[in-house]
């Protein structure tokens, strides 16, 4: 600790669902010394509590551990630490499922740090009976509202226990849900030795976690100026190389596809930020007003400048409930009339629906007409009345299942039984599904407890 | 000359709770002042009208040559319990940038086009 003049950290996996070539090229492709990935939407812990529930040894990103079967060999040879958000709510049995792969692939002494303290779901009633209201932040609302429905609730923990987790000498961090910054922060602090009271610094770190968090997206993925991208195909996934005074430039490896801009670095500071003055996190609140971007040419952007101040009190609480039910489909109709077709499509959906006893109110039923204007409807600009074909879109959602089922029997029958030139129906009859409801909370941090626990294959 | 956003700004757009956030960041220092005064939160809401149901508030960012756009309720029942196909909002930084502007010849002189 604090001994290095610079580290190279990398993110490979911007959300559940990116892909596996990210992290394996950037451990193959030039220097890196830290690989986080970010395995949990939202929703994620939600499907992950009742994976558990229904079988002990599940409730964690199985994906992760295919990723490491894939370059278990490689992060121990380069020394590359790896950070992810794997362990979702079941962190030991992901642990357990890791030291199986380390086993397979011969590899011993291979350090695991499990970070725990996230999972508050078992102690809500605890926290109910002590006073906590967990009121939702939009609404205002106590969670004694919904919490019979909740499904899971997490804490966003901060970088601390990453900090310390590398300290214990891991070489694969698993955490649970902590804020995204924070996977990038944690080695930041390792190397550099950054105190709890450094805000500035800790901010910049914070600021290099939220540039990289979303992976590509600041290496020309999702631009504006697409045009100007090359080779995306073969995209350069983002690192940041840090300086102890808490300055870092922005780039990829080189021979890799992408942009790297000081715009690319822009498009990605922007997104999801709110308020640019008051970006909170656990450890600190980033100013990113404060931000100095320089592009110095050839893939590299460096930033400076960044200040911050003392975080608040509380935790952010993630609390996921069931909401009631959804589904959708979705059929193709040809022109010519392309557009009026399928408009009386969806009002004989409706019509034969509501002859059945089903009937759907306006805030419980959709449809769109893809290719006619959808994403951008009522925006100048943004729809044509005449496409050579469109995409019938229909759905419905509320409380009751049997109803929301009932929907996707309606469908497909418009083929023989609806204007011609309807087609494309796949994927057989849409079914409902559940809707998870987010409730943010916040939660005093003094009734969170921490813990790091280190296991050897 | 009226020209579309997109000739002066860049944007990017993503979900935040029930709503969106819409970054909007300038191609130059001119047409950032243009917009820092012209883009007002109100003109945002009235374009956005038909995806946006709610208030609109907005950040500056002048470092970056940022403006920042909360749309309170831009999502069809935001996240999961959204039905649309947009549930994100990954595309109302583009339908923001179809906005028509009539902007002074000096700030697309000093602008680059992209």
């Amino acid at each position: 600790m604090g001994n290095k003049d610079s580290v190279w950290i990398a993110n490979g996996q911007g959300f559940w669902g990116d892909s596996i070539l990210g992290p394996i090229r950037l451990v193959n492709e030039g220097p890196l010394d830290y690989l986080t990935l970010d395995y949990l939407a939202e929703v994620t812990l939600s499907i992950m509590q009742k994976l558990r529930a229904r079988d002990p040894s599940k409730g964690f990103a199985t994906d992760f551990v295919r990723l490491i079967d894939r370059i278990a060999p490689t992060i121990v040879e380069k020394d590359i630490k790896v950070i992810a958000n794997a362990g979702g709510v079941n962190p030991h049995a992901c642990k357990d499922a890791l030291l199986q792969v380390l086993q397979k692939h011969g590899l011993e002494g291979v350090k695991i740090a499990v970070v725990e303290g996230d999972d508050v779901m078992h102690r809500l009633d605890e926290l109910i009976d002590a006073g906590e209201t967990l009121a939702n932040m939009d609404t205002g609302e106590p969670l004694s509202v919904v919490r019979d429905k909740v499904s899971s609730a997490n804490v966003y923990l901060g970088a601390f226990p990453i900090a310390e987790a590398l300290a214990q000498g891991a070489q694969i961090v698993l955490t649970g849900r902590g804020t995204d910054p924070g996977l990038v922060l944690g080695p930041l602090i390792h190397e550099f030795g950054w105190s709890e009271s450094d805000f500035d610094r800790l901010a910049s770190g914070t600021v290099a976690g939220h540039i990289l968090e979303c992976g590509a997206q600041c290496t020309g993925g999702n631009y504006t100026d697409w045009r100007a991208v090359d080779n995306l195909a073969m995209v350069g996934y983002p690192i940041v190389i840090a300086k102890p005074d808490g300055t870092f430039t922005v780039t990829k490896h080189d021979g890799t596809g992408g942009l790297v801009t000081e715009d690319t670095v822009r498009h990605q500071l922007v997104y999801e930020m709110g308020d640019p003055a008051n970006y909170l996190t656990p450890d600190c609140i980033a100013h990113f007003t404060s931000v100095n971007l320089s592009d110095e040419g050839g893939h590299k952007v460096r930033v400076a400048g960044v200040t911050g101040e003392a975080p608040t009190g509380t935790y952010k609480v993630s609390i996921s409930y069931h909401d009631g039910w959804k589904s959708t489909g979705q059929l193709t109709v040809s022109g010519p009339d392309a557009l009026d077709k399928a408009k009386l499509c969806a009002d004989i959906v409706w019509k034969r629906l509501a002859f059945d006893g089903f009937e759907y109110g306006p805030d419980e039923r959709m449809e769109e007409y893809v290719g006619a204007g959808v994403c951008h409807e009522g925006i100048e600009g943004g729809t044509t009345d005449d496409p050579p074909e469109v995409v019938l879109r229909m759905g419905v959602k509320g409380p009751d299942r049997a109803k929301v089922d009932r929907f996707g029997s309606e469908l497909v029958p418009l083929v023989t039984s609806g204007p011609p030139g309807v087609t494309g129906f796949a994927g057989g009859r849409p079914k409902a599904t559940e809707i998870i409801g987010f409730w943010p909370a916040l939660l005093r941090k003094d009734l969170v407890e921490t813990t790091v626990s280190v296991f050897t294959s | 000359m009226k020209v579309l956003l997109q000739r002066i700004a860049s944007a990017r757009s993503g979900d935040k709770g029930e709503g969106s956030n819409v970054g909007v960041m300038a191609r130059s220092p001119a047409a950032y002042a243009f917009l820092r005064e012209h883009l007002t939160a109100e003109r945002v809401r009235v374009h956005m009208a038909a995806i946006n149901h709610g208030e609109v508030t907005r950040f500056e960012a002048d470092n970056l040559r940022v403006l920042n756009f909360l749309l309170a309720d831009s999502l069809g029942g935001g996240g999961s319990a959204s039905i649309k196909t947009d549930a994100q909002g990954k595309t109302h930084g583009l339908a923001l940038l179809r906005m028509e502007l009539d902007v002074p010849d000096d700030v697309l002189a000093a602008t680059p086009a992209s």
